[in-house]
């Protein structure tokens, strides 16, 4: 009997030939990164009196959550991350405004098929998107990294999902994540690893598969994995670094199989308060937005800033609409700007943020007041996670916000591409 | 791990996430007493009120979905709850309750027997949970490393008893 992708990686971790599902092993990772929303851990190690992390140069540290800070406490939070890393030889901490971790992990090349990544964030999982095993915990889990190199993890069970045919024009990867969301349900993969294959993936960027791991997240997954082939080679090869790949077996045994027809797929959007709430967009077409938002780890990539600048170029966002746009890396800004996104984008009435988290979270730059209504490309809709309990969350492609901005209301791409 | 448990349930529902418990503006705290004065403010006006003085959470599915914050578990540590127990349960709002010291159940049949405001017993160390009207369930023990974890207390505890040996192991260092 063959193993599941996430087998495989608990096997080459442990040094054994085989592992099971549900066995408890204590593995340890091979990249590792902590944001300034657990700055906590910096105290909490510091009082167990080490002088020095396990591996400085395993660990990623960021600021993006609360970036650039918003209270004096979040300032003092951040100070204290830049010291520390300096203080512990860190060199892989990136500063408000360098961009979302996530989208950092891949342009500096730190995640690599076939590595465990460990995060204390909960799209960690994104990793799959490149063949990695990535896994979200919480502070006290790392922590427990810095100190002793090692987590202990329970062996998971996987989900085959195999996404059959190519995707129409107008319809993307969020489109598709919803699409399975809706199949699956908000915990219908609870602590699998899902694995990905089939004809849609074969034609799906990268930036694109990033989006569908990040977003299975919200059907609890443990980790993703989308199948190795030539685009994650090339992604690979750039970074320069050795690695290997790990692949699932022909014969592995799956806890769940299931293949979804995307050929027909159209525009979705998951309506509020849950992100398995899916309806088509043309369902709830004309629905009055008053904020749109472009950014967060499940957009704000080059090919999104290029999508939304192709529906907004020379035309002006709605009247009574704010579009917020923060562009997931400096190195992405950067590009935009050069490639005169940025400048379509601005001029059509766009507030660019400063690359990031954004208002994803309800943090900070973009909070949503009462009886507000927002369209976002985010992974998240839960009630009143952008502010105000009485205000609302859509989430949808890149392509669906930029229309709706530019219209007023939910609105189809199709129309405007 | 304290064996005995005896409090008044507080009981929600299905898929409460983590931005429900507590949301991500409080981020910067980590206290847990001054995390509780914020639990459940993402949910509803008469939560926090409702919780006051219960010592068992009763829980749905799927609770604590969502962000990997571990200021979730320490806002209901710190507003009192003792033990959480659940139709099912999120995997990082799982690994984050054991290492903050608070015990995580799943027991369906629990939550569907318990309601709001019972009495409910739990013995962590004999595996049983008491309700008034139903009687007792029993709920499969912790695996070997939750259980170690929640005999000491919490990840920190646990890594703080074993750091004099971590330092020895560091050759060369100071």
């Amino acid at each position: 009997m063959g193993m599941t992708f996430a087998e495989k990686i608990f096997a080459r971790k442990t040094g054994r030939e085989i592992v099971h599902p549900g066995e408890i092993v204590s593995v340890r990772p091979d990249v590792v990164m902590t944001l300034d929303a657990d700055a906590e851990i910096i105290h909490r190690f510091e009082e167990l009196g080490l002088p020095e992390v396990w591996d400085a140069e395993r660990i990623v540290c960021s600021l993006d959550h609360y970036a650039p800070a918003s209270t004096t406490r979040m300032a003092d939070l951040h100070r204290k991350m830049r010291l520390f890393a300096r203080r512990q030889g860190i060199r892989r901490f990136f500063e408000v405004g360098d961009g979302l971790t996530h989208q950092i992990m891949l342009e500096k090349g730190y995640a690599l098929p076939g590595l465990l990544i460990v995060g204390t964030d909960s799209h960690t999982p994104s990793y799959g998107c490149i063949g990695a095993f990535g896994c979200g915990v919480g502070a006290s889990d790392m922590l427990s990294i810095w100190a002793t190199g090692e987590l202990w993890f329970q062996v998971p069970e996987s989900a085959r999902i195999v996404l059959a045919g190519r995707l129409p024009a107008g319809v993307s990867a969020k489109d598709v994540a919803l699409a399975v969301i809706r199949d699956f349900t908000a915990a219908g993969c609870t602590y699998y690893c899902a694995e990905y294959e089939g004809e849609t993936m074969h034609d799906m960027p990268l930036a694109e598969r990033f989006v569908l791991a990040n977003l299975s997240v919200e059907m609890g997954v443990k980790a993703t994995y989308v199948a190795v082939d030539e685009t994650t080679r090339r992604y690979a090869a750039r970074s320069g670094s050795p690695y290997e790949a790990i692949l699932p077996d022909p014969d592995a045994r799956y806890a769940v199989s299931r293949r979804i027809d995307m050929a027909g797929l159209e525009p979705l959007v998951a309506c509020p308060h849950a992100v398995d709430n899916v309806r088509a967009v043309s369902e709830v077409a004309g629905t009055e937005i008053h904020q749109a938002f472009i950014g967060t780890c499940a957009s704000g990539r080059i090919e999104d800033l290029a999508t939304a600048a192709n529906i907004l170029r020379g035309k002006r966002v709605a009247a009574g609409v704010r579009l917020l746009i923060a562009p997931a890396s400096r190195t992405i800004l950067e590009e935009a700007l050069e490639k005169g996104y940025v400048h379509a984008l601005v001029k059509a009435g766009a507030t660019l943020l400063a690359p990031g988290c954004g208002p994803c979270a309800g943090i900070h730059e973009g909070l949503l007041g009462e009886s507000e209504r927002c369209i976002s490309t985010a992974n998240r809709n839960f009630c009143g996670r952008m502010g105000s309990p009485a205000s609302e969350i859509y989430l949808a492609s890149t392509a669906t916000v930029a229309s709706s901005a530019l219209h007023g209301v939910i609105s189809d791409p199709r129309s405007d591409l | 791990m304290n064996g005995l448990i005896r409090g008044r349930a507080f009981k929600v529902g299905d898929n409460i996430n983590t931005d429900y418990i507590i949301p991500a503006r409080y981020l910067d705290v980590y206290e847990p007493k001054e995390l509780a004065a914020h639990l459940f403010e993402g949910i509803g006006a008469d939560y926090p009120q409702r919780a006051k003085g219960c010592a068992v959470l009763v829980a749905g599915t799927n609770f604590g979905a969502g962000s990997a914050r571990e200021q979730a578990p320490n806002a209901l540590k710190g507003a009192g709850i003792r033990v959480v127990i659940a139709k099912s349960v999120a995997r990082i709002f799982y690994r984050n309750a054991i290492n903050v010291g608070l015990p995580v159940i799943r027991c369906p049949e629990v939550v569907a027997v318990v309601n709001d405001g019972d009495e409910v017993c739990i013995d962590l160390t004999s595996g049983m949970i008491r309700t008034e009207a139903s009687g007792g369930f029993a709920f499969p023990s912790f695996s070997e490393p939750v259980a170690k974890i929640l005999r000491a207390g919490g990840m920190f505890p646990l890594l703080a008893k074993m750091a004099p040996r971590l330092l020895r192991r560091r050759p060369g260092r100071s």
